[in-house]
């Protein structure tokens, strides 16, 4: 091994060469865009089971399990319920205020829980992360599919609240779905987006609630639409109406409620959805890319 | 003969430098100090540098098991973490290896809400096997760990498990994957005597399968038994590389002194 240190030596400079004569590449090199979404495909796997053992350490500490999936929801829409549409009364000239206001709080939920558990993704693993080798990405991602998984019986309830309620189930309902595969879209990207922004920032998190909820004001979620048209003109009422939860929410609103009056017409609505899912999906995939290599560093 | 033997791992001129936040002397992050720092425009005291590893060259070739030794905070662990890629190297230098250098710690936790055998196919994936091969591999896994050796622990969280048995089934996780380059920090310091041949054995299969190992423990016996070439780090600098038995002897007669 003597003659190891001394051939090393005589061929100084050129170790760089040696390690490309090789094939040997640099330590914490950041792959192209495309080599990267390959690598994160060949570990869907891992995503799944990620997301499941999240769920199932998650409430396998709890009696009632994953009756908590179905029960967090309803609680959650009867607090607002009795603050805002009993306490306060809100519902001004809203008919069906309960499945207006329910149809508010879970969809914006939807999104919320994104952002909460994403601001975590990084730093709540750092270990996993330093352990093993995977694309970073599967963190964030994993956890936006919890949030789906979480999702469809937040809208099994909701479904049932509306149809108690006395809306009618219409063809108009399957516009729904579509919806919901945007918002989920746009919720990766926003994981995506916060996990990095959390592990290079951790100032972040300490205001991630107060950002919630500014953002939850905005977006029509316990009072009528109407509110803002009201009171509010010109690049003001652009800037409220362009925001992508007040735009989802209405669209699950138009989807499954009648007479309903809307920010906007659909089809705006529709194009608004679109460029949000598009432009924070993609924006948020480059950026958590972009940092890959300096995640384990903590 | 340096010819037909193929590199793994290259080091060239690495430095490596921890940036630490957080860490301020007593009196500097009082909401006065930060103040001024505001208004100053003073870069925060809040950043600290740790020069770790100061310039460190070396060729390691495919079928070596290297030991990296030196005293407490010389820089082996994260020398480690650079080489599989987890801390950057600083500009000027690099650190080249083959494929995907896997590093394995005592301190690598994966999740402790689940039971053993999820974790153990969670860390299989998680190494990018498909899921036929894990579920090939989870039961040779589990048996080479030993940890149902008392009952049948790997259905329990690991949150129940002694640290002991943490770290084995760790190791048993990482070293069922064919590594070119596995990185070994301590582990083989934890578990039983029983466990520590079978591990020690483990990494002699896995450089016959051509890899290379990198190992730092503390052990001197453990360096001895796995490894013929030594690296030894002091300080962030090469002390000596080498043989074992030489290495091993100038490091005994530093630290005596």
């Amino acid at each position: 091994m003597a003659q190891t240190a001394v051939a090393d030596s005589e061929t100084g400079q050129s170790l760089k060469e040696l390690a490309r004569r090789n094939g040997l590449t640099a330590a914490g090199r950041l792959p192209g865009i495309a080599e990267y979404t390959r690598h994160l495909w060949s570990y869907r796997h891992f995503i799944a089971a990620f997301a499941n053992a999240k769920v199932s350490a998650s409430l396998g500490t709890t009696k009632l399990g994953v009756v908590w999936q179905v029960l967090t929801p309803l609680i959650n829409a009867g607090v607002y319920y009795v603050i805002f549409g009993l306490l306060l009364n809100t519902k001004q000239d809203t008919n069906n205020f309960i499945a207006y206001l329910c149809a508010g709080v879970f969809i914006f939920g939807f999104t919320q829980s994104v952002v909460q558990a994403g601001s975590m993704a990084i730093t709540s693993n750092i270990n996993l992360i330093r352990a093993l080798h995977f694309p970073r990405a599967s963190l964030p991602i994993a956890i936006a599919l919890v949030e789906v998984r979480n999702m469809i019986a937040s809208m099994a309830v909701l479904i049932a609240i509306i149809l108690l309620t006395g809306e009618p189930l219409t063809v108009q309902w399957l516009l729904a779905l579509p919806a919901l595969v945007l918002q989920a879209i746009f919720n990766a990207g926003l994981a995506l987006f916060v996990s990095r922004l959390c592990a290079k920032v951790t100032d972040i998190r300490q205001l991630i609630p107060y950002i919630m909820r500014i953002w939850m004001y905005g977006s029509a979620v316990l009072y009528p639409v109407t509110f803002f048209s009201d009171r509010l003109h010109g690049w003001q009422l652009a800037l409220v109406e362009a925001n992508p939860m007040l735009v989802f929410i209405e669209l699950i609103r138009h989807a499954l409620m009648e007479n309903v009056t809307l920010a906007a017409s659909p089809l705006r609505l529709w194009t608004y959805a679109v460029i949000w899912t598009v432009l924070v999906g993609v924006g948020g995939y480059v950026y958590f890319w972009r940092g890959e290599k300096g995640y384990g560093r903590g | 003969m340096a010819d037909e033997r193929v590199p793994t791992v290259i080091a060239d001129n690495a430095h490596i430098v921890y940036r630490i936040y957080g860490s301020v002397a007593p009196g500097a992050n009082t909401p006065l100090a930060s103040f001024k720092r505001l208004v100053t425009g003073k870069k925060s005291a809040a950043v600290r540098e740790v020069h770790a590893v100061k310039g460190v060259s070396f060729v390691a070739y495919r079928g070596e098991a290297i030991g990296l030794i030196g005293t407490n905070g010389s820089g082996k662990s994260t020398l480690l973490r650079a080489i599989a890629g987890l801390l950057p190297v600083e500009r000027g230098g690099a650190i080249y290896a083959a494929g995907q250098p896997s590093l394995l710690g005592v301190n690598a936790v994966l999740m402790n809400d689940l039971s053993g055998i999820r974790n153990v196919e969670l860390g299989c994936l998680a190494m990018g096997m498909s899921p036929a091969q894990v579920k090939e591999r989870t039961e040779e896994i589990i048996e080479f760990s030993g940890i149902d050796e008392r009952g049948d622990f790997s259905s329990l969280p690991m949150k129940t498990y002694s640290s002991g048995m943490a770290a084995r089934l760790r190791f048993s996780i990482a070293a069922a994957k064919k590594h070119d380059v596995l990185l070994i920090d301590e582990a083989l310091a934890t578990g039983d005597a029983k466990f520590r041949k079978r591990s020690e054995q483990r990494v002699r299969d896995l450089r016959a399968e051509a890899g290379t190992v990198f190992l730092v423990s503390h052990s001197e016996q453990s360096i001895r038994d796995t490894c013929e070439r030594c690296i030894w780090l002091e300080s962030g600098v090469i002390r000596a590389d080498g043989p074992t038995d030489d290495v091993m002897k100038e490091y005994e007669t530093y630290v005596r002194k």
